[in-house]
């Protein structure tokens, strides 16, 4: 259990997923202008990433690892070369399959979150979530809580980025980094205050 | 024809750069610039999987139906970047470990999304290459430039080849740490796109509030 929180502590500040692996960044600066959209978008990543995560390690523990084909009697086939585009094929089909179960039973969130819901398929945040627990060799339980809390952290970071930018419109900025330029060095300012979360451990 | 194929290359460097005007792929952009060497692969390994999906989009491009585009696309990029990272992993073993989940990453850069949707779909095969080949070469160009700042001033060297002799091995400079770590990039970017903008001011954003002068007395 310690582990597990321990795991979702680190995923949420200490590795977050836009602020140290820039994950996601493209959507992070392009739909960061206003709190009440970033916290839709963030909200609907921490969702989605809720349940491909999981639904990735199913995947690549049943079917594509060396050995994991034995219940159907190839026990020497290897298909980790096809994780890629196993990922990318499942995370697509998941987004898609969430699109139309909300719109079916929960419009008024599938209203909210509509428009942000096929930009996530692109969002390299969650492929990354996914990459990453391939390459740290989750099992289950912890893909479920890293996938959980890294949506988490980087609907965090999403909030106040925009939070920031919100007051930030008001300020007396240089021409030619007005817009981008001066979101760029916002991002890197609050990516070196999150550094000083790491070396945290619970 | 010869004369906006040329365009088609040439624009995207610097008039209408992926990652300081269309503000795509900026991901692996930050996170794989902290040297030299491993920038230039990966610049290498996008502008290849943007060329040739590009142009396999384009060849497909009216044979696929508008309502599952997005999962074919993704279907010929993933294709792509599982050759890229074959590769790499077979001839470049420690540059794959340290580009680590980049490689794939590459399949969600939406520069190679974003190109297939915006050109490849509507213009022919070789045009599309020629496009995705310039969109590539600009991501390239940044990625070179952050990477020769990012490696020279963090670590006095470039590609790995000591060029600044740092105080540790008896020289005099006194590399900047800051710069080895992920923030330097998110600053170094910055700066860029402040240089870019003032060299081509048509480039500049407009501003959502105008700050009223008052005159000094």
């Amino acid at each position: 259990m310690e582990a597990l929180i321990s795991l979702a502590v680190k995923a949420i500040f200490v590795e977050n997923m836009a602020l140290s692996f820039f994950l996601g960044m493209c959507t992070f600066l392009a739909v960061s202008k206003k709190i009440s959209t970033a916290i839709g978008l963030g909200i609907s990543v921490t969702i989605v990433q809720a349940i491909t995560v999981p639904a990735n390690n199913l995947l690549l523990t049943n079917l594509l690892k060396p050995g994991a084909l034995a219940w159907a009697g190839f026990p020497d086939v290897d298909l980790t070369f096809l994780g890629l585009i196993c990922y990318i094929g499942v995370i697509a089909a998941i987004v898609q399959i969430l699109e139309m179960v909300l719109d079916k039973y929960f419009p008024p969130l599938y209203n909210a979150l509509g428009i942000f819901l096929p930009l996530i398929t692109v969002n390299c945040a969650i492929l990354g979530g996914s990459l990453f627990m391939v390459e740290r060799d989750y099992d289950f339980t912890e893909a479920s809580v890293y996938g959980v809390a890294s949506g988490l952290g980087w609907a965090l970071a999403i909030t106040a980025m925009a939070g920031v930018r919100e007051k930030l419109k008001y300020s007396d900025i240089p021409d030619g980094l007005q817009g981008l330029g001066i979101t760029f060095v916002t991002a890197g300012l609050m990516a070196m205050a999150f550094m000083s979360f790491s070396g945290v451990k619970l | 024809m010869a004369q906006t194929r040329r365009t088609l290359l040439i624009d995207p460097l610097v008039d209408n750069n992926p990652i300081t005007l269309q503000v795509l792929g900026i991901c692996s952009a930050l996170a794989v610039t902290s040297s030299l060497k491993v920038s230039m692969v990966m610049a290498i390994a996008v502008t290849l999987v943007t060329a040739f999906s590009s142009m396999f989009i384009s060849v497909l491009r009216n044979q696929i139906p508008g309502s599952i585009r997005i999962i074919v696309q993704m279907v010929i990029i993933a294709s792509l970047v599982i050759v890229v990272d074959q590769v790499l992993k077979a001839y470049a073993y420690d540059i794959s470990k340290t580009l680590s989940v980049f490689v794939g990453l590459i399949i969600t850069n939406c520069i190679v999304m974003g190109r297939a949707e915006a050109f490849a779909m509507k213009n022919p095969p070789i045009e599309s290459f020629i496009d995705g080949v310039g969109n590539g070469l600009g991501y390239g160009l940044i990625l070179m430039l952050v990477g020769t700042v990012r490696e020279l001033l963090g670590a006095g060297s470039l590609f790995g080849v000591t060029i600044l002799q740092t105080v540790n091995n008896g020289g005099w400079y006194v590399p900047n740490g800051l710069l080895l770590l992920p923030p330097s990039a998110f600053f170094v970017i910055g700066l860029l796109i402040w240089g870019f903008r003032t060299w081509k001011p048509a480039q500049v954003e407009k501003r959502e509030f105008r700050i009223q002068t008052v005159e000094a007395h």
